[in-house]
């Protein structure tokens, strides 16, 4: 009796276990294996990859540029959708379950094709961005989009603006809408029942999507790779050169592993912040 | 009336501008009869469908990534089923490490994953074959599975099987003649937003297709990095168009919403 | 020899005791209910009756058989589970077929006995719906129906009314009655509302902390309660001058205990009373009788008819009473 419920998970222990955790293990031992140009890799236990990546400056700045694009882009979809996963959450039926489908909609589609449109519309300086932005006044010379960090916040933006939008959203349903108007009864204004009724028990949902957009924004491969190109790099596109085109595996597989141990350390620790300043009121 | 102001409704408007803008320009360029990346305005054309037609390479990898999708999800589905009964139904020492394995492929980078399957696949000798896509894909996409799965089992409620029973069914029957009909919603549902991850992914696979064995996403991505045009638009269109047609069937079959949160109370009693 | 026999029925739970050593004779044709707080023990009995939890010790005989050495599934007995536990993939007539089904019953047949079950719980013209369609009410009337069409030995209620408005909870408690009746199933009920197990009872088993505290017709329970939970359970008691006693037999006399109405509360067809006295405060109960009544702030005298003094509290000493 007692062995039911391992019995019922063993299929997917194996399959996690052959799967999952070998080939995780064998990327942390590739890390300190050796590698040259002719002899290939050498598996030896060294540490000549790990004080590279330490102690080249080149490394410092671009996991610096991907985790300042991580930040951006999560402070955007959050400052963004917020305020939309609200307007949504008060508009009626059909119109919600409408826009819902429009907004989180993009989510299933593919982010190549995705990240081609922004690619499109950023189309050199003579792109449809900078020309509506020009038209309407808002910038009088064209801003570079494509093979810049402002390009890659944008369309980072746009492919993870759904998970803020559901995160919030999510939030927000659980939210008794008579509380609102018990605010309004007691002679709140609009605003004071936004800032002090609405935002803070939005806030849950916020952080969680934050963390989501965070940890996907800072290993996020296919929109940097299109639109940074090959001369501005982040981490994942780093690693994927080392792999796929210098052939240095142990060096990519230490950026990889750093990458995977950043983000674990930052999502656990959000996590943690975020359960413990709300178990008391959500729990 | 909405309980929305003006305000509101413009930034809903340039919000919903903003999401829809690229995926729009895509398909919109698709229809250029140009040689070149444009816009049409007053004259269309279907050419770039077309000329799909005559690179072998995007329809065998469409097909590919299609029967991979399915059978990836499926079999993910059929793992996470005993395994969300499990965790849905008995309290056991190693419950909670367990779900947060099965849940991790949705915290690794996909780019990690990629690294970790090259490495591992090149190792055992499946390196760029469609068996090491399958497996990889299993996983990826078990999260998914195992959320719906697990969100129906914790749904159903015990008494109707214990009814059942009482009223003389033997184990077999209330298998197939209520724990299945009523977990059924539910396990397709997991099937189908499975296979959608797995149709869509591209950052673990381009590391382990090889020239043989590529999906579409991996195909366009590769051919983006080469050059950007009207073709590769035409493509994108038809992708978005089929994930369009699949969003609007599982909306009406099961609500996106309810997909996309993870919420599972289908099958509950609606009185009065 | 008992209908349905438990004997010294115990259930464990770890360290916990569910149940502990309830021995009760239910004859054939009885309406027997299990009373008490939550977590008294009521529904893990309920669920060793209908196997679903195994007994840690202690026996149950159904007309003499060990009913402990048959399956869940073979057991024969209806259920109308707390949830109702309708199967919401099938319709109302399915629903109701489905254990004929499993007992091989012809097609013919079924349709039939479907047909005259759901109409003796007054349903006859929901048959193609399904349960989400149907109202709270009407649900359970469905689930008796499914209970009550394989004609079971014993039909087990677990606090079938619970999930309805207090209006409809009064009526089905008269229609429960009557359909038991008519179809004279010897039926077990599971609730923590003492009005209703008042109502609907032959007999009455008042539980608290796995035990029986006492075992009676529900008249004599509560008038004469065999201890203090079963007192205080079953309604409201005073404690005045030393004795206990119910808040209607107390009125409002020429002489008696001296005291002043603190509160009056009319309810319709009764007024309620909290009167200070010297023995502290005083619930009193008076039927509307459209006569006047003393107001707040009156001296009024109270006088009075005690229950009999408490025993023990003993079971046994209160389950000679009952006629086995």
């Amino acid at each position: 009796m007692r062995a039911v419920p391992y019995l019922l998970s063993l299929p997917a222990l194996l399959l996690f276990a052959g799967v999952v955790v070998i080939p995780l293990a064998m990327t942390v031992v590739l890390t300190f294996h050796d590698w040259g140009q002719y002899k290939g890799i050498e598996p030896v236990f060294i540490l000549k990859n790990w004080q590279e990546v330490f102690g080249d400056p080149y490394y410092a700045e671009m996991f610096g540029r991907t985790f300042r694009i991580a930040l951006i882009v999560t402070v955007l979809t959050a400052l963004l959708g917020a305020p939309e996963a609200y307007i949504l959450n008060r508009m009626k039926s059909p119109w919600r379950g409408l826009f819902l489908l429009v907004i989180l909609g993009p989510l299933l589609i593919s982010v190549v094709a995705r990240t081609l449109g922004w690619a499109l519309l950023f189309g050199g300086n003579s792109g449809l961005v900078n020309k509506a932005l020009m038209s309407v006044g808002l910038i009088s010379a064209p801003i570079p989009f494509m093979f810049t960090e402002t390009g890659m916040v944008v369309a980072l933006v746009h492919v993870l603006m759904p998970y803020m939008v559901l995160a919030v959203w999510a939030a927000l349903q659980r939210l008794d809408p008579q509380v609102e108007n018990a605010a309004v009864a007691l002679g709140a204004g609009p605003l004071t029942v936004l800032c002090r009724i609405v935002l803070p028990q939005a806030m849950p949902g916020i952080l969680s999507g934050a963390v989501i957009v965070f940890a996907l924004a800072a290993s996020a491969f296919a929109t940097p790779a299109i639109i940074g190109g090959r001369r501005l790099k982040v981490a994942s596109t780093l690693a994927y050169d080392e792999f796929l085109n210098t052939l240095n595996w142990p060096l990519g597989a230490v950026v990889a592993v750093l990458l995977l141990l950043a983000l674990v350390l930052i999502v656990v620790g959000a996590n943690r912040l975020v359960e413990r300043r709300y178990a008391q009121v959500f729990g | 009336m909405s309980r929305n102001g003006p305000v509101a409704l413009v930034y809903h408007a340039l919000f919903v501008t903003f999401m829809l803008a690229p995926i729009g320009v895509v398909c919109w360029v698709a229809f250029t009869p140009e040689g070149f990346l444009s816009f049409p305005t007053d004259r269309w054309s279907l050419r770039w469908f077309a000329a799909i037609a005559r690179y072998p390479e995007f329809v065998s990898a469409f097909w590919r990534s299609l029967w991979l999708g399915a059978l990836s999800s499926a079999i993910a589905v059929a793992v996470s089923v005993p395994a969300a009964l499990a965790i849905a139904r008995h309290r056991f020492p190693g419950r909670e490490a367990f779900t947060a394995l099965f849940m991790s492929p949705l915290m690794i980078p996909h780019i990690v994953l990629g690294i970790a399957f090259l490495r591992f696949f090149t190792q055992i000798g499946l390196g760029g074959t469609f068996t090491g896509l399958v497996l990889s894909h299993i996983v990826i996409v078990l999260p998914f599975a195992l959320r719906l799965t697990l969100a129906s089992a914790v749904g159903l409620d015990r008494a109707i099987e214990h009814a059942a029973v009482s009223l003389g069914a033997s184990e077999w029957t209330v298998l197939k003649r209520i724990t299945l009909p009523l977990v059924v919603p539910g396990l397709a549902s997991g099937w189908a937003l499975a296979f959608i991850n797995s149709f869509d992914e591209v950052t673990m696979t381009v590391f382990i297709a090889a020239p043989g064995t590529e999906t579409l996403p991996v195909r366009m991505f590769l051919y983006i990095q080469d050059n950007i045009d009207p073709l590769v638009t035409s493509v994108s269109a038809c992708v978005i168009a089929v994930t369009v047609v699949a969003l609007i069937a599982m909306d009406r079959a099961y609500g996106l919403e309810r997909l996309l949160v993870g919420r599972g109370n289908h099958g509950g009693t609606h009185g009065r | 020899m008992a209908f349905l026999a438990l004997d010294t029925l115990t259930k464990h739970f770890g360290s916990h005791v569910a149940v502990d050593r309830l021995t009760l004779k239910v004859e054939k044709g009885e309406f027997v209910s299990l009373l008490g707080p939550s977590g008294c023990g009521k529904t893990t009995t309920l669920q060793m009756i209908a196997g679903f939890v195994e007994p840690t010790s202690g026996g149950i005989r159904l007309e003499g058989r060990d009913l402990l050495a048959v399956k869940p599934a073979k057991r024969g007995l209806g259920i109308v589970f707390q949830s109702y536990a309708l199967f919401p993939h099938m319709t109302v007539a399915e629903n109701v077929s489905f254990g004929l089904e499993m007992q091989g019953v012809a097609a013919a047949e079924r349709a039939k006995r479907v047909g005259e079950t759901l109409d003796l719980v007054g349903l006859g013209a929901f048959a193609g719906r399904f349960p989400r369609q149907l109202s709270g009410g009407q649900q359970q009337r469905v689930a008796l129906a499914r209970a009550l069409v394989i004609r079971p030995q014993i039909l087990l209620l677990d606090e079938p009314l619970s999930n309805l408005d207090a209006k409809l909870r009064e009526e089905m408690q008269i229609e429960l009655r009557q359909i038991q009746r008519t179809v004279g199933t010897t039926t077990i009920l599971v609730t923590h509302d003492q009005g209703e197990a008042m109502a609907l009872s032959d007999r009455i088993v008042v539980m608290n902390h796995g035990r029986a505290e006492q075992i009676g017709p529900p008249h004599e329970t509560y008038e004469r309660p065999a201890t203090p939970f079963v007192a205080s359970f079953l309604g409201k008691t005073n404690l005045v001058s030393g004795a206990t006693v119910r808040p209607e037999r107390i009125s409002f006399a020429a002489a008696g205990l001296a005291g002043t109405v603190r509160t009056r509360i009319f309810q319709g067809n009764h007024w309620l009373y909290q009167v200070d006295t010297a023995d502290g405060l005083v619930t009193v109960i008076r039927q509307n009788t459209g006569e006047a009544m003393p107001g707040e702030g009156a001296a009024v005298r109270l006088a009075w008819r005690a229950l009999p003094p408490q025993s023990s509290g003993e079971v046994s000493a209160s389950s000679r009473t009952e006629g086995s």
